[in-house]
């Protein structure tokens, strides 16, 4: 499902030089599979999922989804390619507070296989929020929010969902509960699940974590 | 679905900018269209509004004010002719038509015309339309003391058919120069839309042997209009009159005359459409830096919009298809600007003039023009669309770990 082979990643430093942040030989998961990466706060966990969406050009190396290999395409058909396959769980969600609840997850799904409001409706019922179409994120609760972006990461059916820290705004209780709709609703859809924390408590609810210095070989 | 939805939320998260911005537009837009309809229209009514005559004999002087005076009832009298001009004129074997008119008097600042009762029974003031009278009115008796008033002054001055009054020395209006006659209105025309509208026509010796008025000059007359059988004829009187005598002024064709008039004032013309095209610009301008000084704010919007899959090319089209639809906003409320606009300098004009200027009057700039502002808009988003095609996504959406 994913495989990343040499991939390599450096930025210009205040100093003028660059700074290697994201060096990995090789990295898989399995389609359906859900792994958790282990990682301290400027070790290069969102670099390395930025690189994986596409979001980030990459120095060198290769990353390929579903057959398709992410970083020999054109910027346009990696956007494409994103929209259609990748789900993305922003630790800050990254909601868009000018739509509606519905329209966010609409709006996610427009780019892909296209608008389908009945399934996005549908799957904002599941996360809880069937109730809450029409309003405006600031209107929501931050677990609430984190269940949005949740329903917009899965909305295109995607092969392969990424979560960043995504319990890293919610409290013990709702951290929980947050995780285990991702994991559940990931199984659902048959998407697989690379997450990356530092949260103790979050990965341990995941079994074989790996620590992302295990894989991430870059010295800066 | 998705284009729509992006411009239609841009523009209710940015509604107070979005209103000041297309609100400038709407006066650019209306003010350029009002400009450009008042000059056009105004321009062919002035030219093309002869009251029905192809020339104006008068006392020597100007051709413009001769024209002025005698067809649109504005300026004083360059001076008058004695009647027997009048009738030698008339007699003329190219002359289908000559109507005399003597001016001098006033009621309350609208114009007493004296003339003779053929003006209105004979005399076409456009093709195929004769003058006409309001049910129950009739023309005056050559020798009576009565009136036939214009419909806008009629309307004005609140004057009916059987009302009195007496009319005030002098083309304007003081009250302490009141005449001593009376004088009924028998009739009053209906709207002609020209300048003849807004004049008081009473016979000409009611005008010429007004009490007060130089009992030397009580067969004179300010004008004759006339009616052409031939345009050769206007030429072969032109060089009789205004080339070989030096007594009297023969302004002819009437449209060329006036058309000369709105030649010497083109400079005004041209410095109004100026004004209104830096408007415009301008307008177009603060589409430009309304859109562009909130691309700050909408930064992490657009890197969160790339991050879902959109394109950069998406963006750029959203971002100019919103500075369109503000331009398009606006040019929707420039017609209000427009109408309101062109309704108060046509009612200015109307009543200085008796010209009647058409607000629905179609014309080609009432489409070009918002286009045209639209377009303007979209160039304008472009810069700002440029700065939101280069948003970079990672660093916008800023790694956290």
């Amino acid at each position: 499902m994913l495989a990343v082979a040499d991939l390599k990643k450096s930025f210009l430093s205040p100093e003028g030089g660059r700074v290697e942040i994201v060096r990995v030989p090789a990295f898989t998961l399995a389609a359906g599979g859900q792994q958790a990466l282990r990682g301290e706060s400027g070790s290069g966990k969102t670099t390395f999922l930025h690189l994986i969406a596409g979001i980030l050009a990459a120095d060198a190396g290769r990353v390929e989804i579903d057959g398709a290999e992410m970083t020999a395409l054109s910027e346009p058909k990696r956007d494409r390619l994103r929209a259609e396959k990748l789900g993305y769980i922003f630790q800050t969600f990254n909601l868009l507070q000018g739509y509606t609840v519905l329209e966010n997850v609409v709006l996610g799904m427009s780019f892909g296989p296209g608008a389908d409001r009945p399934r996005a409706r549908e799957l904002l019922g599941r996360v809880g929020l069937g109730h809450r179409l029409d309003h405006f994120p600031h209107q929501l609760s931050t677990g609430q929010q984190q269940r949005v972006a949740v329903a917009r990461a899965l909305a295109n059916r995607p092969k392969l969902v990424l979560a960043d820290e995504p319990t890293g705004n919610l409290d013990r209780k709702h951290a929980r509960e947050s995780l285990a709709l991702i994991r559940e609703v990931c199984r659902e859809n048959g998407a697989a699940l690379l997450l990356v924390s530092h949260d103790e408590a979050t990965l341990a609810e995941f079994e074989g974590v790996r620590d992302f210095k295990e894989i991430n070989s870059a010295a800066g | 679905m998705t284009l729509p939805l992006l411009i239609y939320r841009s523009l209710r998260q940015h509604a107070l900018s979005t209103i000041v911005t297309a609100g400038s537009i709407a006066l650019a837009c209306g003010l350029l269209m009002c400009v450009w309809m008042v000059k056009t229209q105004s321009q062919a009514a002035f030219t093309q509004t002869t009251a029905g005559f192809d020339a104006v004999l008068g006392a020597r002087g100007s051709k413009l004010q001769l024209v002025l005076n005698a067809i649109f009832h504005l300026e004083a009298s360059p001076g008058n002719l004695p009647y027997a001009d009048y009738e030698m004129i008339k007699r003329h074997p190219a002359m289908k038509t000559a109507i005399p008119i003597a001016v001098g008097d006033n009621l309350r600042g609208y114009r007493l015309v004296g003339t003779v009762p053929e003006l209105f029974e004979s005399v076409e003031y456009a093709p195929g339309k004769k003058y006409a009278l309001e049910p129950g009115g009739r023309v005056f008796a050559p020798d009576a003391k009565e009136a036939v008033a214009g419909s806008f002054a009629a309307e004005r001055l609140g004057l009916k058919t059987g009302d009195t009054f007496h009319p005030f020395h002098g083309l304007a209006f003081d009250e302490k120069n009141q005449h001593a006659e009376t004088y009924t209105v028998t009739g009053v025309l209906k709207p002609t839309n020209t300048p003849v509208d807004r004049v008081i026509w009473i016979p000409l010796k009611g005008l010429q042997t007004m009490s007060g008025h130089d009992p030397k000059a009580a067969t004179d007359v300010s004008a004759v209009l006339l009616q052409l059988r031939a345009p050769t004829a206007g030429f072969m009187l032109d060089m009789m009159y205004n080339k070989q005598g030096n007594r009297l002024t023969f302004a002819y064709p009437v449209g060329a005359i006036i058309a000369e008039l709105f030649q010497k004032i083109s400079w005004f013309d041209r410095v109004l459409a100026l004004v209104a095209y830096l408007v415009a610009l301008v307008a177009a301008g603060s589409v430009l830096a309304s859109i562009y000084n909130s691309m700050s704010a909408r930064r992490r919007d657009l890197a969160i919009l790339r991050a879902l899959g959109a394109k950069r090319r998406t963006i750029f089209g959203a971002v100019v298809a919103e500075a369109a639809c503000i331009g398009a906003l606006g040019a929707a409320a420039g017609f209000a600007v427009y109408f309101a606009l062109f309704a108060g300098v046509a009612r200015i004009i109307r009543t200085q003039t008796g010209v009647v200027l058409d607000v629905f009057a179609p014309h080609p700039v009432l489409w070009i023009c918002p286009l045209a502002m639209i377009a303007l808009c979209a160039l304008g988003g472009m810069v700002p669309a440029f700065k939101a095609y280069r948003t970079p996504v990672a660093e916008t959406l800023a790694p956290v770990s």
